[in-house]
């Protein structure tokens, strides 16, 4: 923890946990979706479940996806603002088994038509952590640049990805690598400490193989949606 | 990073330098950025802090409806003439109520280690900058001290009621603070860390109750004994007094205390006040 995960975050209160943490989980939801979120289905587990409606947790969630950051003064009015922003919003209450007692799932429905399903928790302190990304284990933080491969299970993926950026001298802080089965659907998650260029990930999008890459970069403004 | 406060006073006088520029020195480090930076960052998080101080509306009410308005009820007492805890501790009272119910109505504030236990630090910085002719220098230098504490705190043991009880969040705001308050009254080092160790030594063993678990009741006024402890503890060091039990074990025995509390006991909403008949009724009425 640095001193200013101990002084800090500035934040709307009440909770570390389940408003600061839970706006920032609407919000990286919202980057990894690539897209305007226009509807959206939330389901909360445990303690979430239980004690989300007086901490806020439902209206910080939706002024995350909106793009309001954790020290925004209108999360308390996130709801008006959806409402204007037409994003259509609905709860409900989900138990997730072994899952950490502030979590969340998020259906999600972009304005371009995109999709996407995130589970994540709120860690305390207004950490987050992402769970899975349409029902794949993928557990990233989203607190460094974070690079998500989808691919077939085959050779040479994880070379292409690491050498690309040993190319661009991106240094990988962290890499995990999951799989639905041998030889199917595989999921590669970098966390790195430089950021990737935008034209390496469009260039990793066209290889053989590559199904789908998702980069999410919190220190970067929002700016466009790589596709 | 620092694993013990030890390492930061022995680190001091190796280097015959203040408390606070080792931690500011350490986190420019961490953090591969420059110290100006760093200080700048803090200087950012101070000017947060007294906006959030400024901004209390004592009108607002928070979710359940239990906490609002009682801040400015401790303000107007306290200017309505000569009281038993004098002015500056008055101020203290009311400033830590005050920062604890914006919390609770879900105003901008500053998690100081964290969001329940935001009322500490501002409870002593706000006055204390007003009565030094707002001298915003001194005061970003003691949130460094403050800073620091917390960090050695949170590595040794944890500042998360879940994990520690109140005592981890409230008692580490207050050792913070104490600390903060010894540097700004011009206390060496080691003063520093025994006011800290004091402070947290206090409200050792303190549980995390919040009825129908919201960070309402008693979170609030607890920020108020966690910021006139620091008040006394600061005193006490300053006076010369030293925490028999060395610093660094007194963060380790809050630890063990934690480990060893019950779970109905850590911001789980099942024990203490929250299982009263009062709390159950709260439950109730906010859940449904």
């Amino acid at each position: 923890m640095n001193i200013f995960d101990i002084l800090g975050p500035v934040m709307v209160g009440p909770s570390s946990s389940h408003t600061a943490g839970a706006v920032r989980i609407g919000y990286v939801a919202r980057r990894l979706l690539q897209d305007v979120p226009c509807k959206v289905s939330i389901y909360f587990h445990g303690s979430f479940a239980t004690t989300g409606v007086g901490h806020g947790t439902d209206r910080a969630v939706i002024a995350g996806l909106l793009g309001m950051q954790p020290d925004d003064i209108r999360i308390p009015d996130s709801f008006n603002y959806a409402k204007r922003a037409g994003l259509q919003f609905d709860f409900g209450q989900r138990e997730i088994r072994d899952a950490h007692p502030n979590t969340v799932i998020l259906d999600l429905e972009g304005k371009n038509g995109r999709k996407l399903k995130v589970q994540a928790s709120s860690l305390g302190g207004g950490r987050i952590m992402i769970n899975q990304l349409d029902g794949i284990d993928v557990n990233f933080t989203a607190e460094k640049p974070t690079l998500i491969v989808h691919n077939l299970d085959q050779p040479g993926h994880v070379a292409e990805v690491t050498s690309m950026l040993s190319h661009k001298c991106v240094n990988i802080a962290t890499m995990q690598l999951y799989r639905d089965k041998r030889g199917g659907y595989a999921v590669m998650v970098l966390e790195t400490d430089q950021e990737v260029p935008v034209e390496s990930i469009r260039w990793l999008e066209h290889l053989e193989g590559i199904i789908k890459v998702t980069y999410i970069n919190l220190d970067e403004e929002e700016l466009c949606f790589i596709h | 990073m620092f694993h013990s406060l030890e390492e930061i006073v022995n680190q001091c006088e190796k280097e015959n330098k203040e408390f606070w520029e080792i931690v500011m020195e350490d986190d420019a480090r961490e953090r591969s950025v420059e110290a100006a930076s760093s200080y700048a960052k803090m200087m950012d998080t101070w000017d947060a802090m007294l906006l959030a101080a400024a901004n209390y509306d004592n009108k607002l009410k928070s979710a359940s409806g239990l906490v609002g308005g009682d801040g400015y009820k401790m303000e107007q007492y306290i200017a309505g003439g000569e009281r038993l805890c004098g002015e500056f501790l008055g101020q203290v009272i009311a400033g830590a109520l005050q920062m604890g119910e914006s919390n609770a109505c879900m105003k901008r504030i500053v998690a100081a280690p964290t969001a329940g236990a935001c009322g500490v630090m501002p409870a002593i910085l706000v006055p204390y900058f007003k009565r030094i002719g707002k001298d915003s220098d001194r005061i970003v230098r003691s949130m460094y001290v403050a800073a620091g504490i917390g960090q050695v705190i949170a590595d040794r043991a944890s500042i998360s009621g879940a994990q520690g009880g109140c005592q981890a969040e409230i008692g580490s705001a207050s050792a913070m603070a104490a600390g903060a308050l010894v540097y700004l009254e011009g206390g060496n080092e080691t003063q520093i860390v025994h006011a800290a160790a004091m402070a947290l030594k206090n409200l050792l063993g303190l549980v995390c109750d919040p009825v129908a678990g919201l960070v309402e009741v008693p979170c609030v006024k607890r920020n108020v004994i966690g910021a006139v402890n620091a008040v006394s503890s600061a005193e006490m060091a300053l006076a010369g007094i030293i925490s028999r039990v060395w610093p660094d074990q007194v963060i380790d025995a809050m630890k063990e205390v934690g480990d060893k509390m019950d779970v109905s006991l850590k911001e789980t909403g099942l024990g203490g006040l929250a299982a009263t008949a009062f709390g159950n009724e709260i439950k109730n009425l906010t859940i449904d």
